[in-house]
């Protein structure tokens, strides 16, 4: 199209204004969960950054990864986190600030360390994408005999972490 | 083809936005929720790593975030109970009058 050549930057790919979609969702969601008051609002922001980051595993052909993402973080952690939030209620009446004295100096480092980030990762010349995936069934095979063979302490070590965390909520949660 | 470049500054904005919500909020359940952000973009940067490396076909980066996502789930069940705990017997969840241990 000969109106659009007169742009400084190239043209973005479908690829890319996907990205742009997805992660302007994520951040979205990020900065309702850091910004907003009210807390029932905070879960929310959650849930949306979630399903972002889950659309960015997608984007980098890690299926397998968004769906476990979706079932893990969604469906448990950020339902529990709202049942938490519903057991919890005093602080939902707005009387006072829902940040503490150390908000203007921390908004300032997280920032910094942001920009400082950003610099960073924008001048290194990163390399191009690797090489093609075999497909996800391939993938998924590949994924599990990794976590019987090569990562099988680890594997068990995360079960044995589980049952502990698992035993320790419930005894803390008792009455 | 995206570059290698976004999804690391996506990373890093996230990984700031639950910076600012862990140091500077009140409530401990907004607290946990800026540490579960901080998590998630950590989980990019590895996802995006593996993608964009050489050693695409050994599936270390997909494998890492896996256990990353399991850790989490413990951290957050064991963290809602304490606070859940906590409420019960001092019927609060403000992080600035939970000052027990303070000298």
């Amino acid at each position: 199209m000969p109106g659009l050549d007169a742009l400084p930057f190239p043209l973005p790919t479908v690829q890319q204004v996907i990205f742009i979609l997805i992660a302007g969702m994520t951040v979205t969601g990020a900065l309702i969960t850091a910004l907003a008051p009210n807390l029932f609002h905070n879960a929310l922001g959650l849930v949306l950054a979630f399903f972002g980051v889950a659309g960015v595993y997608v984007l980098l052909e890690a299926e397998f990864l968004a769906v476990s993402q979706v079932l893990i973080y969604v469906g448990a952690i950020a339902t529990l986190i709202t049942f938490a939030i519903m057991l919890t209620r005093g602080m939902m009446f707005g009387r006072t600030s829902s940040t503490n004295r150390l908000m203007l100096s921390t908004a300032i480092i997280s920032a910094l360390f942001f920009l400082v980030l950003t610099g960073l990762l924008v001048n290194v010349a990163w390399p191009e994408i690797g090489a093609e995936l075999a497909g996800s069934e391939q993938m998924i095979a590949d994924l599990g005999e990794m976590f019987v063979t090569t990562y099988l302490v680890p594997f068990e070590l995360m079960a044995l972490l589980l049952l502990a965390a698992l035993a320790g909520a419930i005894l803390l949660a008792r009455d | 083809m995206v570059p290698l470049n976004w999804y690391l500054v996506l990373a890093a904005f996230i990984f700031s936005c639950g910076l600012y919500a862990a140091l500077a909020r009140r409530n401990a359940i907004a607290a946990l929720m800026g540490i579960e952000l901080m998590l998630n973009a950590v989980n990019i940067n590895l996802v995006a790593f593996w993608r964009y490396g050489e050693l695409v076909e050994r599936l270390e980066g997909q494998v890492f975030a896996l256990f990353v996502i399991a850790v989490a789930a413990a951290e957050v069940a064991v963290g809602l109970a304490l606070i859940i705990s906590v409420y019960r017997s001092r019927r609060t969840v403000n992080l600035d009058e939970l000052d027990l241990l303070q000298g």
